[in-house]
């Protein structure tokens, strides 16, 4: 682990440095202007929100029906990314939108599973921090039944109202945007996979200490 | 249940539980075989009830591990609860229910057979039989605690473990509990009993375990009285702590 | 099997019969989730009178919140008496107790809204007996849902801090999908000229949620009750 970290470190700030230049140099688009290109940063923080919650969903079963402490970590970590990257994306949404739009919010189905998710995942971490001894257990099963609700949300939420553009937006994307596109994709998912680590690593030291102080009363 | 598993000893072999940074057990090590009776005694936070939560497999150890025979709480498995009786601070029964109905929803959860037939025995053990349609809510504490008591005795038990039970009790239910365990002592149960109460407990125990900080100490098997022994080994205990190396 | 339904049934007669000596529970939670139709038919009006078109949203908002505190009052019933203990230490399978404490829950909630489909009929002119076995459907599977996974949070959260407030915070944004189906397929049938096909879909949508979730909670209940 200790190897792969220090290119990780710097794989991830070259890339996520890199991004505003990429982002700057790609072609603008024609009806939205300057402002499209919050779509850089918003749908590959969009997409990472959604794997980390499958990350944190997968990583508490492992803890629910393995009792691995480790996995308890990643999923703590995961958890609070997708708190992280969801904010980001439901600011740069409604911006993007007010110009677009002309809405700060709309109840369509991706707007409103993002923000479910989100809500999902902040009570994940409101248990874990308020519900006192044993709440790791009921946060876990928060992640794993919000992660199961994922497509139930999206299917309701379709059905109910639809406005946001169809996720074909990604496909028909001029080339010069298309390169700029998966390149802050690849800068968010390396930034991502870095934060991950350093929070589970951060857990990992604070598990050490709790072990050494209790060592220390033998 | 069917009586297909069952176990003559009781074995704990370095257990220790923490929760965070607080030990509440240290490497506990004891043994108990089928026929005795063994006190746990200690100061308020010594880790008693602790230790009894895991011997009812209600806790999980942090390492070390518990023998019910050969076996296990995990490959024992649910069947091993059927041989287990907890009697518990709070005393497990339904207030808005009546004796008997407590004591039937008991034996039909466990699946015992003649459930009818062992409630009226258990309410005959209890002295309850005239008070068997009466709601819990109106039983004294002493009524209530023998009830609970053979709530936890129903489907026969090989270890019954009990938590403070002489708490609240006159004299008379104090002695007629002591009888009880007596008796379930000799028909080859293995009881452990966490207890402040010494002198109730001076003719019952045949083992003493004293706990201290999640630590068990050695007793001095000396004929003087329990209080004094047990004075004695908590004296000595923290003895070694204020004189030792800092 | 036997022995899973069996301990099922007992510890749902348990208690019901539980319940039944002092009818607490039951009774102020109907009388809550009447005022909350109430505070609705207040809150949201329209020159002067109640919104109509809101009866359905108003009938499911007051079915979760009659649910959520049903759920809090019957495992602080328990955590009271510390008796879910005693329920863990039989050696009985431990789905089968979440499956005994489910049912009671439903039973529950059935009383509940045999109270406030008609009173919403009533405020709201909305048309229940329109296509009532529908309604019913829905309502069914709605409420299981709802309780199912409400069961299984109420149940851990008896040892946990904060619980009165973890619950409907826990509890709320995983049954959305449950209530925006019920919602809907409930304004379907009391449209002018009742939406059949409409409620029927949702319907679909509320069993493949429970179907889903009672499984999800039967796997977690044991691993998520043991303290390991």
């Amino acid at each position: 682990m200790a190897r792969v970290f220090v290119p990780l470190v710097l794989a991830a700030m070259l890339l996520f440095a890199a991004a505003p230049l990429v982002v700057a140099s790609a072609p603008v688009e024609q009806t939205m202007g300057l402002v499209q290109k919050i779509f850089y940063y918003h749908v590959p923080s969009a997409m990472l929100m959604f794997v980390s919650a499958f990350v944190c969903g997968i990583s508490s079963a492992v803890f629910l029906f393995r009792r691995s402490a480790a996995a308890d970590r990643v999923a703590l970590a995961a958890g609070e990314l997708v708190v992280l990257f969801g904010a980001i994306v439901l600011v740069t949404g409604p911006l993007w939108a007010r110009k677009a739009w002309g809405v700060w919010w709309e109840w369509d189905a991706r707007l409103t599973s993002s923000l479910l998710l989100w809500m999902i995942f902040l009570a994940y971490l409101l248990v874990r921090r308020f519900g006192g001894p044993g709440s790791e257990k009921l946060a876990g099963a928060m992640a794993l039944f919000g992660m199961a609700n994922v497509p139930f949300v999206y299917v309701s939420v379709n059905y109910w109202r639809t406005l946001h553009p169809k996720t074909s937006v990604v496909m028909t994307l001029a080339p010069g945007m298309r390169a700029a596109f998966w390149f802050c994709v690849a800068a968010f998912a390396a930034m991502y996979v870095l934060l991950l680590t350093l929070r589970k690593r951060l857990e990992d030291r604070q598990a050490e200490v709790e072990q050494l102080y209790l060592a220390t009363d033998d | 249940m069917a009586v297909g598993f069952d176990f003559e000893q009781l074995v704990v072999d370095d257990v220790s539980r923490h929760f965070g940074r607080r030990r509440a057990l240290n490497r506990v090590s004891l043994t108990c075989r089928a026929g005795s009776i063994l006190g746990l005694l200690g100061p308020n936070g010594a880790g008693k009830s602790t230790l009894l939560a895991i011997l009812s497999t209600l806790l999980a150890p942090t390492s070390g591990r518990v023998r019910y025979g050969e076996y296990d709480a995990r490959s024992a498995g649910a069947q091993l609860r059927a041989r287990l009786g907890l009697l518990g601070h709070d005393l497990y029964l339904y207030p808005e229910l009546t004796a008997r109905e407590n004591l039937v929803f008991f034996a039909r959860l466990y699946g015992l057979d003649h459930p009818h037939e062992r409630v009226e025995r258990a309410l005959a053990h209890a002295s309850l039989s005239d008070r068997g349609a009466d709601q819990v809510s109106g039983f004294s504490r002493g009524m209530r605690q023998r009830l609970a008591l053979e709530r936890a005795l129903l489907h026969g038990p090989r270890l019954l473990l009990l938590d403070e039970p002489f708490t609240g009790l006159d004299d008379a239910s104090g002695h007629a509990l002591l009888a009880r365990l007596r008796g379930l002592r000799d028909e080859g149960a293995i009881i452990v009993v966490a207890t402040h109460d010494l002198d109730l407990a001076e003719g019952l125990l045949d083992e003493v375990a004293v706990l201290r900080e999640g630590r068990l100490l050695n007793v001095p098997p000396s004929p003087r009285s329990l209080r004094e022994r047990y004075r004695e080994t908590v004296a000595a205990a923290q003895a070694a702590r204020d004189g030792g190396p800092r | 099997m036997r022995q899973f339904l069996r301990v099922a049934w007992v510890v749902m007669r348990k208690d019901l019969t539980v319940e039944m000596r002092s009818r607490e529970i039951v009774y102020t939670t109907v009388f809550f989730a009447a005022s909350c139709v109430l505070v609705f038919a207040f809150a949201l009006v329209r020159e002067g009178r109640p919104l109509e078109d809101a009866a359905a949203g108003i009938l499911w908002i007051s079915v979760a919140f009659a649910g959520t505190l049903a759920l809090g009052r019957t495992f602080e019933r328990e955590r009271h008496t510390e008796t879910l203990r005693a329920l863990m230490l039989a050696p009985s399978d431990r789905p089968a107790i979440y499956v005994g404490k489910l049912l009671g829950i439903l039973a529950l909630m059935a009383i509940v809204e045999a109270v406030l489909v008609p009173l919403v009929g009533l405020l709201f002119h909305a048309p229940v007996l329109a296509r009532p076995l529908w309604l019913a459907a829905l309502l069914a599977a709605g409420t299981l849902g709802f309780a199912s996974v409400g069961t299984l949070f109420a149940a851990m959260l008896v040892r946990a801090r904060s619980r009165d407030v973890l619950l409907p915070v826990l509890l709320y944004p995983i049954t959305i999908p449950v209530i925006i189906a019920g919602v809907r397929g409930t304004a379907a049938l009391f449209q002018a000229t009742p939406d059949e096909p409409m409620a029927r879909f949702w319907a679909a949508l509320l069993l493949f949620f429970d179907v889903v979730f009672v499984t999800l909670s039967l796997w977690t209940f044991e691993p998520l009750m043991t303290e390991s």
